[in-house]
Protein backbone atom coordinates (compact mmCIF):
# COMPACT_ATOMS: atom_id res chain seq x y z
CA UNK A 1 0.00 0.00 0.00
CA UNK A 2 2.87 2.38 0.88
CA UNK A 3 4.53 1.66 -2.45
CA UNK A 4 1.27 2.27 -4.29
CA UNK A 5 0.79 5.61 -2.55
CA UNK A 6 4.41 6.63 -3.19
CA UNK A 7 3.93 5.93 -6.90
CA UNK A 8 0.55 7.67 -6.89
CA UNK A 9 1.98 10.81 -5.28
CA UNK A 10 4.94 10.86 -7.66
CA UNK A 11 2.70 10.49 -10.71
CA UNK A 12 0.17 13.11 -9.62
CA UNK A 13 3.08 15.44 -8.87
CA UNK A 14 4.52 14.76 -12.33
CA UNK A 15 1.16 15.55 -13.97
CA UNK A 16 0.76 18.88 -12.25
CA UNK A 17 4.41 19.92 -12.62
CA UNK A 18 4.09 19.75 -16.39
CA UNK A 19 1.92 22.08 -18.48
CA UNK A 20 0.22 19.12 -20.16
CA UNK A 21 -2.20 18.47 -17.29
CA UNK A 22 -3.35 22.09 -17.33
CA UNK A 23 -3.71 22.08 -21.11
CA UNK A 24 -5.79 18.88 -20.97
CA UNK A 25 -7.99 20.26 -18.19
CA UNK A 26 -8.56 23.62 -19.88
CA UNK A 27 -9.52 21.99 -23.19
CA UNK A 28 -11.75 19.49 -21.38
CA UNK A 29 -13.52 22.32 -19.54
CA UNK A 30 -13.84 24.45 -22.68
CA UNK A 31 -15.34 21.67 -24.81
CA UNK A 32 -17.75 20.59 -22.09
CA UNK A 33 -18.71 24.19 -21.37
CA UNK A 34 -19.34 25.02 -25.02
CA UNK A 35 -21.50 21.99 -25.80
CA UNK A 36 -23.37 22.09 -22.48
CA UNK A 37 -24.24 25.79 -22.51
CA UNK A 38 -25.23 25.61 -26.19
CA UNK A 39 -28.27 23.52 -25.41
CA UNK A 40 -28.78 24.28 -21.73
CA UNK A 41 -30.23 27.74 -22.27
CA UNK A 42 -31.97 26.70 -25.49
CA UNK A 43 -34.19 24.01 -23.97
CA UNK A 44 -34.75 25.69 -20.58
CA UNK A 45 -34.70 22.36 -18.71
CA UNK A 46 -33.39 22.07 -15.13
CA UNK A 47 -31.22 19.02 -15.73
CA UNK A 48 -27.69 18.17 -16.81
CA UNK A 49 -28.50 15.59 -19.47
CA UNK A 50 -26.63 17.66 -22.05
CA UNK A 51 -23.43 17.37 -20.01
CA UNK A 52 -23.95 13.67 -19.36
CA UNK A 53 -24.37 13.13 -23.11
CA UNK A 54 -21.40 15.19 -24.29
CA UNK A 55 -18.76 14.26 -21.68
CA UNK A 56 -18.48 10.57 -22.71
CA UNK A 57 -17.71 11.75 -26.25
CA UNK A 58 -15.04 14.18 -25.04
CA UNK A 59 -13.66 11.34 -22.92
CA UNK A 60 -12.93 9.45 -26.16
CA UNK A 61 -10.01 11.83 -26.74
CA UNK A 62 -9.37 13.20 -23.25
CA UNK A 63 -8.84 9.94 -21.34
CA UNK A 64 -6.48 8.32 -23.88
CA UNK A 65 -4.50 11.58 -23.89
CA UNK A 66 -4.21 11.45 -20.10
CA UNK A 67 -3.22 7.77 -19.95
CA UNK A 68 -1.02 7.45 -23.04
CA UNK A 69 2.19 8.11 -21.12
CA UNK A 70 1.35 6.26 -17.93
CA UNK A 71 3.51 3.22 -18.70
CA UNK A 72 4.74 3.90 -22.26
CA UNK A 73 6.81 6.86 -21.03
CA UNK A 74 8.54 4.62 -18.45
CA UNK A 75 9.52 2.22 -21.19
CA UNK A 76 10.75 4.86 -23.62
CA UNK A 77 12.76 6.64 -20.88
CA UNK A 78 14.17 3.35 -19.56
CA UNK A 79 12.83 4.01 -16.04
CA UNK A 80 10.84 0.76 -16.27
CA UNK A 81 14.16 -0.99 -15.55
CA UNK A 82 14.53 1.10 -12.43
CA UNK A 83 10.99 0.32 -11.28
CA UNK A 84 11.34 -3.38 -12.09
CA UNK A 85 14.43 -3.66 -9.90
CA UNK A 86 12.93 -1.83 -6.93
CA UNK A 87 11.03 -3.91 -4.36
CA UNK A 88 7.61 -3.09 -5.83
CA UNK A 89 4.94 -5.57 -6.83
CA UNK A 90 3.70 -5.03 -10.37
CA UNK A 91 0.11 -4.55 -9.22
CA UNK A 92 1.26 -1.75 -6.88
CA UNK A 93 2.94 -0.04 -9.81
CA UNK A 94 -0.09 -0.43 -12.08
CA UNK A 95 -2.69 0.60 -9.51
CA UNK A 96 -0.62 3.59 -8.36
CA UNK A 97 -0.26 4.81 -11.93
CA UNK A 98 -3.87 4.04 -12.82
CA UNK A 99 -5.17 5.97 -9.82
CA UNK A 100 -3.04 8.98 -10.72
CA UNK A 101 -4.51 9.03 -14.25
CA UNK A 102 -8.01 8.59 -12.83
CA UNK A 103 -7.35 11.50 -10.48
CA UNK A 104 -6.68 13.74 -13.47
CA UNK A 105 -9.90 12.51 -15.08
CA UNK A 106 -11.77 13.32 -11.87
CA UNK A 107 -10.12 16.74 -11.78
CA UNK A 108 -11.46 17.34 -15.28
CA UNK A 109 -14.88 16.20 -14.17
CA UNK A 110 -14.58 18.53 -11.17
CA UNK A 111 -14.30 21.49 -13.55
CA UNK A 112 -17.76 20.66 -14.92
CA UNK A 113 -19.30 21.28 -11.49
CA UNK A 114 -19.46 24.91 -12.54
CA UNK A 115 -22.38 23.89 -14.75
CA UNK A 116 -24.09 22.32 -11.75
CA UNK A 117 -23.71 25.57 -9.85
CA UNK A 118 -25.13 27.40 -12.86
CA UNK A 119 -28.07 25.02 -12.72
CA UNK A 120 -28.48 25.73 -9.01
CA UNK A 121 -28.50 29.45 -9.73
CA UNK A 122 -31.00 29.48 -12.57
CA UNK A 123 -32.87 26.15 -12.36
CA UNK A 124 -35.98 25.00 -10.58
CA UNK A 125 -37.12 21.54 -9.39
CA UNK A 126 -33.65 20.10 -9.79
CA UNK A 127 -33.41 16.30 -9.65
CA UNK A 128 -30.40 16.05 -7.33
CA UNK A 129 -30.49 12.25 -7.40
CA UNK A 130 -30.26 12.30 -11.19
CA UNK A 131 -27.33 14.70 -11.09
CA UNK A 132 -25.44 12.61 -8.52
CA UNK A 133 -26.13 9.39 -10.44
CA UNK A 134 -25.07 11.06 -13.67
CA UNK A 135 -21.79 12.20 -12.17
CA UNK A 136 -21.25 8.73 -10.70
CA UNK A 137 -21.79 7.31 -14.19
CA UNK A 138 -19.30 9.74 -15.73
CA UNK A 139 -16.75 8.91 -13.03
CA UNK A 140 -17.19 5.18 -13.69
CA UNK A 141 -16.86 5.65 -17.45
CA UNK A 142 -13.73 7.73 -16.84
CA UNK A 143 -12.38 4.98 -14.56
CA UNK A 144 -13.13 2.35 -17.19
CA UNK A 145 -11.51 4.31 -20.01
CA UNK A 146 -8.49 5.05 -17.79
CA UNK A 147 -8.09 1.30 -17.21
CA UNK A 148 -8.17 0.74 -20.98
CA UNK A 149 -5.64 3.54 -21.48
CA UNK A 150 -3.36 2.12 -18.78
CA UNK A 151 -3.50 -1.24 -20.52
CA UNK A 152 -2.70 0.11 -24.01
CA UNK A 153 0.09 2.25 -22.52
CA UNK A 154 1.71 -0.95 -21.22
CA UNK A 155 1.77 -2.48 -24.70
CA UNK A 156 4.20 -0.04 -26.30
CA UNK A 157 6.93 2.48 -25.62
CA UNK A 158 5.36 4.93 -28.07
CA UNK A 159 2.85 7.30 -26.48
CA UNK A 160 1.16 8.10 -29.81
CA UNK A 161 0.59 4.41 -30.48
CA UNK A 162 -0.75 4.02 -26.92
CA UNK A 163 -3.12 6.94 -27.51
CA UNK A 164 -4.43 5.55 -30.81
CA UNK A 165 -4.90 2.06 -29.37
CA UNK A 166 -6.77 3.44 -26.37
CA UNK A 167 -8.93 5.68 -28.59
CA UNK A 168 -9.83 2.67 -30.79
CA UNK A 169 -10.72 0.54 -27.72
CA UNK A 170 -12.86 3.19 -26.02
CA UNK A 171 -14.55 4.11 -29.29
CA UNK A 172 -15.36 0.42 -29.76
CA UNK A 173 -17.04 0.17 -26.35
CA UNK A 174 -18.79 3.49 -26.94
CA UNK A 175 -20.18 2.49 -30.34
CA UNK A 176 -21.21 -1.08 -29.48
CA UNK A 177 -24.87 -0.29 -28.88
CA UNK A 178 -25.01 1.79 -32.07
CA UNK A 179 -24.25 -1.41 -34.00
CA UNK A 180 -27.19 -3.37 -32.63
CA UNK A 181 -29.23 -2.95 -35.80
CA UNK A 182 -26.55 -4.87 -37.72
CA UNK A 183 -26.35 -7.92 -35.45
CA UNK A 184 -28.65 -10.95 -35.17
CA UNK A 185 -31.25 -10.70 -32.41
CA UNK A 186 -29.59 -13.54 -30.47
CA UNK A 187 -26.43 -11.48 -30.01
CA UNK A 188 -28.14 -8.15 -29.44
CA UNK A 189 -28.54 -8.66 -25.67
CA UNK A 190 -24.91 -9.53 -24.85
CA UNK A 191 -23.57 -6.84 -27.18
CA UNK A 192 -25.85 -4.24 -25.69
CA UNK A 193 -24.69 -5.25 -22.22
CA UNK A 194 -21.07 -4.72 -23.29
CA UNK A 195 -21.80 -1.18 -24.51
CA UNK A 196 -20.78 1.69 -22.25
CA UNK A 197 -23.65 3.87 -23.37
CA UNK A 198 -26.24 1.32 -22.27
CA UNK A 199 -25.02 1.45 -18.66
CA UNK A 200 -24.30 5.16 -18.66
CA UNK A 201 -27.73 6.10 -19.99
CA UNK A 202 -29.33 4.19 -17.09
CA UNK A 203 -27.29 6.15 -14.61
CA UNK A 204 -27.90 9.48 -16.38
CA UNK A 205 -31.59 8.92 -15.75
CA UNK A 206 -30.88 8.54 -12.05
CA UNK A 207 -31.03 4.75 -11.96
CA UNK A 208 -28.13 2.86 -10.43
CA UNK A 209 -28.50 -0.84 -11.09
CA UNK A 210 -26.06 -3.34 -9.61
CA UNK A 211 -25.51 -4.64 -13.16
CA UNK A 212 -24.07 -1.26 -14.09
CA UNK A 213 -21.65 -1.37 -11.18
CA UNK A 214 -20.69 -4.98 -11.93
CA UNK A 215 -20.12 -4.06 -15.59
CA UNK A 216 -17.76 -1.18 -14.85
CA UNK A 217 -16.07 -2.93 -11.93
CA UNK A 218 -15.36 -6.13 -13.80
CA UNK A 219 -14.06 -4.42 -16.95
CA UNK A 220 -11.82 -2.11 -14.93
CA UNK A 221 -10.48 -5.16 -13.09
CA UNK A 222 -10.01 -7.06 -16.38
CA UNK A 223 -7.94 -4.34 -18.06
CA UNK A 224 -5.83 -3.68 -14.98
CA UNK A 225 -5.25 -7.42 -14.52
CA UNK A 226 -4.17 -7.66 -18.18
CA UNK A 227 -1.78 -4.76 -17.60
CA UNK A 228 -0.23 -6.42 -14.55
CA UNK A 229 0.04 -9.72 -16.41
CA UNK A 230 1.70 -8.00 -19.38
CA UNK A 231 4.29 -6.39 -17.11
CA UNK A 232 4.87 -9.74 -15.37
CA UNK A 233 5.56 -11.28 -18.78
CA UNK A 234 8.16 -8.67 -19.77
CA UNK A 235 10.90 -10.31 -17.74
CA UNK A 236 10.43 -13.54 -19.69
CA UNK A 237 11.04 -11.93 -23.08
CA UNK B 1 27.45 -14.45 -0.51
CA UNK B 2 26.11 -14.32 -4.08
CA UNK B 3 26.05 -17.56 -6.03
CA UNK B 4 25.22 -17.57 -9.73
CA UNK B 5 24.49 -21.10 -10.88
CA UNK B 6 24.44 -22.30 -14.47
CA UNK B 7 22.66 -19.18 -15.75
CA UNK B 8 21.23 -19.50 -19.24
CA UNK B 9 19.24 -17.01 -21.26
CA UNK B 10 17.64 -17.28 -24.68
CA UNK B 11 16.35 -14.28 -26.63
CA UNK B 12 14.28 -16.15 -29.19
CA UNK B 13 16.84 -18.30 -31.02
CA UNK B 14 19.80 -16.40 -29.64
CA UNK B 15 21.58 -18.24 -26.84
CA UNK B 16 22.81 -15.17 -24.93
CA UNK B 17 24.05 -16.90 -21.76
CA UNK B 18 25.42 -20.42 -21.89
CA UNK B 19 25.79 -21.51 -18.29
CA UNK B 20 27.31 -18.70 -16.23
CA UNK B 21 28.71 -19.77 -12.83
CA UNK B 22 30.51 -17.64 -10.27
CA UNK B 23 30.45 -16.61 -6.62
CA UNK B 24 31.04 -13.33 -4.83
CA UNK B 25 31.90 -13.00 -1.15
CA UNK B 26 31.06 -10.17 1.23
CA UNK B 27 33.58 -7.34 0.99
CA UNK B 28 34.59 -8.26 -2.55
CA UNK B 29 34.49 -6.02 -5.63
CA UNK B 30 34.11 -7.94 -8.86
CA UNK B 31 34.45 -6.45 -12.33
CA UNK B 32 32.58 -7.71 -15.36
CA UNK B 33 34.36 -7.36 -18.67
CA UNK B 34 32.98 -8.34 -22.02
CA UNK B 35 32.58 -7.16 -25.58
CA UNK B 36 29.33 -6.02 -27.19
CA UNK B 37 26.66 -8.68 -26.73
CA UNK B 38 28.93 -10.87 -24.62
CA UNK B 39 26.20 -11.24 -22.01
CA UNK B 40 27.44 -9.14 -19.11
CA UNK B 41 24.46 -6.76 -18.99
CA UNK B 42 22.08 -9.71 -19.40
CA UNK B 43 23.74 -11.38 -16.41
CA UNK B 44 23.38 -8.22 -14.32
CA UNK B 45 19.74 -7.76 -15.38
CA UNK B 46 18.97 -11.32 -14.27
CA UNK B 47 20.77 -10.77 -10.96
CA UNK B 48 18.62 -7.69 -10.28
CA UNK B 49 15.36 -9.44 -11.19
CA UNK B 50 14.73 -7.34 -14.30
CA UNK B 51 14.95 -10.40 -16.55
CA UNK B 52 14.11 -14.00 -15.79
CA UNK B 53 16.69 -16.65 -16.66
CA UNK B 54 15.82 -19.40 -19.13
CA UNK B 55 17.65 -21.79 -16.78
CA UNK B 56 19.80 -21.58 -13.67
CA UNK B 57 19.41 -19.35 -10.67
CA UNK B 58 20.94 -16.55 -8.62
CA UNK B 59 21.26 -16.93 -4.86
CA UNK B 60 21.96 -14.36 -2.18
CA UNK B 61 22.68 -16.53 0.84
CA UNK B 62 19.74 -18.97 0.78
CA UNK B 63 17.32 -16.78 -1.18
CA UNK B 64 16.98 -17.33 -4.91
CA UNK B 65 15.85 -14.80 -7.49
CA UNK B 66 13.18 -17.06 -8.98
CA UNK B 67 11.19 -17.53 -5.77
CA UNK B 68 12.25 -14.52 -3.64
CA UNK B 69 12.64 -11.75 -6.19
CA UNK B 70 11.24 -9.04 -3.89
CA UNK B 71 13.43 -10.07 -0.95
CA UNK B 72 16.50 -10.06 -3.16
CA UNK B 73 15.60 -6.72 -4.73
CA UNK B 74 15.45 -5.25 -1.22
CA UNK B 75 19.08 -6.25 -0.70
CA UNK B 76 20.35 -4.88 -4.00
CA UNK B 77 21.27 -1.36 -5.05
CA UNK B 78 21.38 -1.12 -8.83
CA UNK B 79 22.65 1.55 -11.20
CA UNK B 80 21.51 0.58 -14.72
CA UNK B 81 23.75 1.27 -17.70
CA UNK B 82 21.61 4.10 -19.11
CA UNK B 83 21.02 5.56 -15.61
CA UNK B 84 17.30 6.22 -16.14
CA UNK B 85 15.96 9.02 -13.94
CA UNK B 86 12.77 11.04 -13.65
CA UNK B 87 14.00 14.34 -15.08
CA UNK B 88 10.98 16.34 -13.95
CA UNK B 89 11.65 15.57 -10.27
CA UNK B 90 14.00 17.50 -8.04
CA UNK B 91 16.97 15.48 -6.76
CA UNK B 92 15.60 15.67 -3.21
CA UNK B 93 12.12 14.53 -4.27
CA UNK B 94 13.56 11.65 -6.28
CA UNK B 95 15.65 10.39 -3.37
CA UNK B 96 12.64 10.78 -1.07
CA UNK B 97 10.54 8.74 -3.51
CA UNK B 98 13.19 6.01 -3.62
CA UNK B 99 13.33 6.01 0.19
CA UNK B 100 9.56 5.54 0.39
CA UNK B 101 9.72 2.60 -2.00
CA UNK B 102 12.64 1.18 -0.01
CA UNK B 103 10.58 1.44 3.20
CA UNK B 104 12.86 4.01 4.84
CA UNK B 105 10.85 6.07 7.31
CA UNK B 106 11.03 9.87 7.43
CA UNK B 107 13.49 9.98 10.33
CA UNK B 108 15.88 7.48 8.77
CA UNK B 109 15.56 9.23 5.42
CA UNK B 110 17.16 12.39 6.80
CA UNK B 111 20.18 10.41 8.00
CA UNK B 112 20.40 8.39 4.78
CA UNK B 113 20.06 11.54 2.69
CA UNK B 114 22.87 13.29 4.57
CA UNK B 115 25.06 10.23 4.06
CA UNK B 116 24.53 9.89 0.29
CA UNK B 117 24.71 13.65 -0.32
CA UNK B 118 28.09 13.62 1.41
CA UNK B 119 29.34 10.46 -0.30
CA UNK B 120 28.21 11.46 -3.80
CA UNK B 121 28.81 15.21 -3.52
CA UNK B 122 25.25 16.30 -4.24
CA UNK B 123 25.20 19.47 -2.07
CA UNK B 124 25.03 21.84 -5.02
CA UNK B 125 22.19 20.13 -6.88
CA UNK B 126 19.98 18.65 -4.16
CA UNK B 127 17.15 21.13 -4.83
CA UNK B 128 17.54 21.27 -8.62
CA UNK B 129 15.36 19.37 -11.10
CA UNK B 130 17.26 16.30 -12.27
CA UNK B 131 16.86 17.44 -15.89
CA UNK B 132 18.89 20.57 -15.03
CA UNK B 133 21.85 18.54 -13.71
CA UNK B 134 24.98 17.80 -15.76
CA UNK B 135 25.60 14.24 -16.91
CA UNK B 136 28.13 13.77 -14.14
CA UNK B 137 25.67 14.90 -11.49
CA UNK B 138 22.95 12.70 -12.98
CA UNK B 139 25.34 9.76 -12.63
CA UNK B 140 25.88 10.70 -8.99
CA UNK B 141 22.11 10.93 -8.43
CA UNK B 142 21.74 7.41 -9.85
CA UNK B 143 24.54 6.18 -7.58
CA UNK B 144 23.07 7.86 -4.51
CA UNK B 145 19.67 6.26 -5.21
CA UNK B 146 21.39 2.87 -5.46
CA UNK B 147 23.13 3.21 -2.08
CA UNK B 148 20.40 5.15 -0.21
CA UNK B 149 19.08 2.05 1.60
CA UNK B 150 22.60 0.86 2.47
CA UNK B 151 22.19 -2.43 0.58
CA UNK B 152 24.37 -5.53 0.97
CA UNK B 153 24.81 -5.91 -2.77
CA UNK B 154 25.66 -3.15 -5.22
CA UNK B 155 25.44 -3.66 -8.95
CA UNK B 156 26.80 -0.85 -11.10
CA UNK B 157 26.57 -1.02 -14.87
CA UNK B 158 29.11 1.49 -16.25
CA UNK B 159 29.26 3.60 -13.05
CA UNK B 160 31.81 6.18 -14.25
CA UNK B 161 30.33 6.73 -17.68
CA UNK B 162 30.19 10.45 -18.44
CA UNK B 163 32.27 11.55 -15.45
CA UNK B 164 35.34 13.77 -15.67
CA UNK B 165 38.71 12.44 -14.42
CA UNK B 166 38.34 14.01 -10.96
CA UNK B 167 34.85 12.61 -10.56
CA UNK B 168 36.07 9.19 -11.74
CA UNK B 169 38.66 9.14 -8.96
CA UNK B 170 36.02 10.19 -6.39
CA UNK B 171 33.55 7.52 -7.51
CA UNK B 172 36.30 4.90 -7.68
CA UNK B 173 37.27 5.72 -4.10
CA UNK B 174 33.61 5.58 -3.06
CA UNK B 175 33.19 2.16 -4.68
CA UNK B 176 36.34 0.88 -2.98
CA UNK B 177 35.07 2.21 0.35
CA UNK B 178 31.67 0.55 -0.18
CA UNK B 179 33.37 -2.65 -1.28
CA UNK B 180 35.02 -3.10 2.12
CA UNK B 181 31.74 -4.31 3.62
CA UNK B 182 29.50 -5.02 0.65
CA UNK B 183 29.43 -7.19 -2.41
CA UNK B 184 30.01 -4.92 -5.39
CA UNK B 185 29.71 -5.89 -9.03
CA UNK B 186 30.82 -3.44 -11.69
CA UNK B 187 30.45 -3.77 -15.40
CA UNK B 188 32.63 -1.49 -17.48
CA UNK B 189 34.19 -1.34 -20.90
CA UNK B 190 37.06 0.77 -19.56
CA UNK B 191 39.70 -1.84 -18.81
CA UNK B 192 41.88 0.53 -16.77
CA UNK B 193 38.85 1.45 -14.67
CA UNK B 194 38.10 -2.17 -13.89
CA UNK B 195 41.75 -2.88 -13.13
CA UNK B 196 41.99 0.10 -10.77
CA UNK B 197 38.78 -0.57 -8.87
CA UNK B 198 38.06 -4.27 -8.51
CA UNK B 199 39.48 -7.18 -6.53
CA UNK B 200 38.57 -9.78 -9.12
CA UNK B 201 37.71 -9.76 -12.83
CA UNK B 202 35.21 -11.96 -14.65
CA UNK B 203 35.56 -11.89 -18.44
CA UNK B 204 32.51 -12.99 -20.42
CA UNK B 205 32.62 -13.85 -24.09
CA UNK B 206 29.69 -15.09 -26.18
CA UNK B 207 27.68 -15.92 -23.08
CA UNK B 208 30.42 -17.88 -21.33
CA UNK B 209 32.94 -17.02 -18.64
CA UNK B 210 36.39 -17.26 -20.21
CA UNK B 211 38.41 -15.95 -17.26
CA UNK B 212 37.87 -15.39 -13.56
CA UNK B 213 40.58 -14.12 -11.22
CA UNK B 214 42.60 -11.14 -10.05
CA UNK B 215 44.22 -9.02 -12.76
CA UNK B 216 47.63 -10.41 -11.73
CA UNK B 217 46.35 -13.98 -12.03
CA UNK B 218 44.80 -13.30 -15.42
CA UNK B 219 47.91 -11.64 -16.75
CA UNK B 220 50.21 -14.30 -15.35
CA UNK B 221 48.05 -17.05 -16.78
CA UNK B 222 47.94 -15.40 -20.17
CA UNK B 223 51.58 -14.36 -20.39
CA UNK B 224 53.25 -17.80 -20.61
CA UNK B 225 56.84 -16.65 -21.31
CA UNK B 226 58.34 -13.21 -20.74
CA UNK B 227 59.57 -11.32 -23.77
CA UNK B 228 62.52 -8.94 -23.80
CA UNK B 229 63.53 -6.59 -26.61
CA UNK B 230 67.24 -5.75 -26.83
CA UNK B 231 68.45 -2.99 -29.16
CA UNK B 232 72.28 -3.03 -29.55
CA UNK B 233 75.08 -1.69 -31.78
CA UNK B 234 78.44 -3.22 -32.71
CA UNK B 235 77.17 -6.81 -32.39
CA UNK B 236 78.89 -9.26 -34.78
CA UNK B 237 77.24 -12.39 -36.10
CA UNK B 238 79.29 -14.78 -33.95
CA UNK B 239 78.51 -13.08 -30.66
CA UNK B 240 74.85 -12.83 -31.59
CA UNK B 241 74.73 -16.54 -32.42
CA UNK B 242 76.46 -17.47 -29.16
CA UNK B 243 74.04 -15.55 -26.94
CA UNK B 244 71.55 -18.39 -26.52
CA UNK B 245 74.22 -20.79 -25.30
CA UNK B 246 76.00 -18.25 -23.15
CA UNK B 247 73.05 -17.13 -20.98
CA UNK B 248 71.01 -19.83 -19.23
CA UNK B 249 67.30 -20.35 -19.88
CA UNK B 250 66.87 -17.81 -22.68
CA UNK B 251 65.89 -18.27 -26.29
CA UNK B 252 66.55 -15.73 -29.03
CA UNK B 253 63.31 -15.76 -30.99
CA UNK B 254 64.26 -13.20 -33.63
CA UNK B 255 67.08 -10.89 -34.71
CA UNK B 256 66.36 -7.90 -36.92
CA UNK B 257 69.09 -5.75 -38.44
CA UNK B 258 68.16 -2.04 -38.74
CA UNK B 259 70.67 0.68 -39.73
CA UNK B 260 73.66 -1.17 -38.27
CA UNK B 261 71.75 -2.00 -35.08
CA UNK B 262 70.59 -5.42 -34.02
CA UNK B 263 67.16 -5.72 -32.45
CA UNK B 264 66.82 -9.02 -30.60
CA UNK B 265 63.61 -10.58 -29.33
CA UNK B 266 64.48 -12.80 -26.38
CA UNK B 267 62.10 -15.10 -24.49
CA UNK B 268 62.46 -16.81 -21.13
CA UNK B 269 60.32 -18.40 -18.46
CA UNK B 270 58.31 -16.11 -16.19
CA UNK B 271 60.03 -17.45 -13.10
CA UNK B 272 63.55 -16.31 -14.11
CA UNK B 273 65.14 -12.90 -14.70
CA UNK B 274 68.23 -13.19 -16.91
CA UNK B 275 68.54 -9.46 -17.64
CA UNK B 276 71.72 -9.00 -15.60
CA UNK B 277 73.38 -11.97 -17.37
CA UNK B 278 72.33 -10.59 -20.74
CA UNK B 279 73.78 -7.19 -19.79
CA UNK B 280 77.09 -8.77 -18.73
CA UNK B 281 77.28 -10.80 -21.95
CA UNK B 282 76.62 -7.67 -24.05
CA UNK B 283 79.28 -5.72 -22.16
CA UNK B 284 81.85 -8.50 -22.51
CA UNK B 285 81.07 -8.86 -26.20
CA UNK B 286 81.62 -5.16 -26.83
CA UNK B 287 78.00 -4.35 -27.67
CA UNK B 288 76.57 -0.92 -27.00
CA UNK B 289 73.13 -1.35 -25.45
CA UNK B 290 70.72 1.29 -26.78
CA UNK B 291 67.60 -0.14 -25.19
CA UNK B 292 66.51 -3.13 -23.10
CA UNK B 293 62.77 -3.52 -22.56
CA UNK B 294 60.98 -6.32 -20.77
CA UNK B 295 57.55 -6.40 -22.41
CA UNK B 296 54.61 -6.10 -20.01
CA UNK B 297 51.39 -7.97 -20.63
CA UNK B 298 48.47 -5.61 -20.10
CA UNK B 299 44.91 -6.49 -19.11
CA UNK B 300 43.98 -5.32 -22.59
CA UNK B 301 46.22 -8.04 -24.07
CA UNK B 302 44.50 -10.63 -21.89
CA UNK B 303 41.09 -9.32 -22.93
CA UNK B 304 42.01 -9.30 -26.61
CA UNK B 305 43.54 -12.74 -26.36
CA UNK B 306 40.51 -14.26 -24.65
CA UNK B 307 37.78 -12.53 -26.60
CA UNK B 308 39.39 -11.44 -29.83
CA UNK B 309 38.18 -7.90 -29.06
CA UNK B 310 39.64 -4.62 -27.90
CA UNK B 311 36.81 -3.94 -25.44
CA UNK B 312 33.52 -2.18 -26.01
CA UNK B 313 30.15 -1.30 -24.62
CA UNK B 314 27.36 -3.70 -24.25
Amino acid sequence: MNNMMAIYRKEVGAYFKSPMAYIFLVFFALFNGYFFSNTFFLFSQSDMRALFNITPMIYLIFVPAVTMGVLAREKSAGTHELMATLPIKNFELVIGKYLSAFTLVLAGLGFTLIHFFTLLAVGTNIDYGGVICGYLGLALVGAFYAAIGTFTSSLTDNQVVAFILAAVFVLGFYLLDKLLIFVPAAFAGPIQFMAVDYHLSNMSRGVVDSRNLVYFGSLIWLFLALTVRGIDMRKWR
Amino acid sequence: MIRVENLEKYYGDIHALKGIDFEIDDGEIVGFLGANGAGKSTTLKIMTGFLAPSAGNVFIDDLNIQDHSLDIREQIGYLPEMNPLYGEMRVYDYLEFISQIRGIDAGEFKTALDRVVEQCGLHDVIHLPISACSKGYKQRVGLSAAILHDPRVLIFDEPVSGLDPNQIVEIRNLIRELGQQKMVIISSHILQEIEATVDRIVIIDHGEIVANGTSQELMAGFMGRTQLTLDVKYADEDSLAALTNSVDEIEVANIEMVDGRSILSIEYAREVDPREAIFDYAKNSGWAILEMTQNQVLLEDVFRGLTGEGGGDE
